[in-house]
């Protein structure tokens, strides 16, 4: 298996901070999440707004590969084959309790359309695939932690087998307004970082 | 009727996380999907919803929404006339 791949870039999202390239390019420290997500994609001026419309583990996965993406100037005419294969440990637990609040009662039973569509964690997958015309592989894997050796050796296979160009690949995590966490990262040919688990679990770590 | 409107506005733009819209962006006979405000069909199942937990309206027959919610001038007769709550 070819092991000459590299992180191109990487984005961070914790704490009320988004990193990218481990340089802050957006922090608010009073906010809560929901504040602070909305505030941080106003900063990104993205214009999409279907963003208002996602559940917060999509709002959270879509804003840290919109800041990685944005920065990588693709091409809106040719198709973009980047893989995305991202993981968590709470799948998508925080809007699947929301629904099951809105069925607990048989005198007052209205489950939301709008909610129910985002009880699957790799929803947000679709939501970047839509934003960014990705036509690509992707899978959404849960895991109890970070697993950096799964994502090196998914996305050196994808890479390695020609089935991407490029892999965008991390950790998407929402459970809770005070717990939440995204790290995403670009594996390609080109970049100075090694696709290595040392580096990974390195840059995940910072 | 007036009131219903006003409240109905407020309520797509509560309901459906119109984010970037106010009371005042939406004309009375605005086209609610298509080339109106651009609704797309999850909304369309929320605003069934909508009629049903706020004014105890059942659409049996999904088709039937096309029309009645074609803008806010429909939906307020609609539910004007059938609203059991």
């Amino acid at each position: 298996m070819n092991t000459n791949y590299h992180i191109k870039s990487y984005c961070s999202i914790k704490n009320n901070q988004v990193s990218l390239n481990g340089s802050v390019v957006y922090k608010d420290e009073e906010e809560s999440f929901s504040s602070f997500i909305k505030a941080a994609y106003k900063d990104q001026n993205t214009k999409y707004p279907k963003f208002f419309k996602m559940d917060k583990l999509s709002k959270l996965a879509f804003l840290a590969a919109d800041v990685l993406l944005k920065n990588e100037n693709l091409s809106s005419e040719e198709e973009n084959n980047i893989a995305i294969v991202f993981s968590n440990k709470a799948s998508s637990l925080d809007t699947d309790r929301k629904h099951q609040e809105s069925i607990q009662n048989k005198e007052s039973y209205f489950p939301s359309p709008a909610v129910f569509v985002y009880t699957l964690p790799n929803i947000c997958i679709g939501e970047i695939s839509i934003k960014y015309k990705l036509y690509s592989e992707n899978s959404f894997f849960i895991f109890e932690n970070f697993n950096a050796t799964h994502l090196l050796t998914y996305s050196n296979s994808l890479l390695s087998s020609n089935k991407a160009d490029q892999v965008l690949c991390g950790w998407v995590e929402f459970d809770g307004e005070d717990n939440y966490e995204a790290f995403l990262y670009l594996v390609s040919a080109e970049g100075t970082i090694t696709n290595s688990k040392q580096d990974i679990i390195k840059l995940y770590n910072t | 009727m007036d009131a219903l409107k006003q409240e109905l506005k407020e309520n797509l733009i509560e309901q459906l996380n119109l984010e970037d819209m106010t009371i005042a962006d939406i004309a009375d006979d605005d086209m609610l999907f298509g080339d109106g405000l651009g609704l797309d069909s999850i909304d369309a199942l929320e605003l069934i919803v909508m009629l049903d937990k706020s004014y105890g309206i059942k659409l049996t027959d999904p088709k039937e929404g096309r029309s009645i919610f074609e803008s806010i001038n429909t939906m307020a007769a609609y539910i004007t006339e059938n609203r059991s709550k």
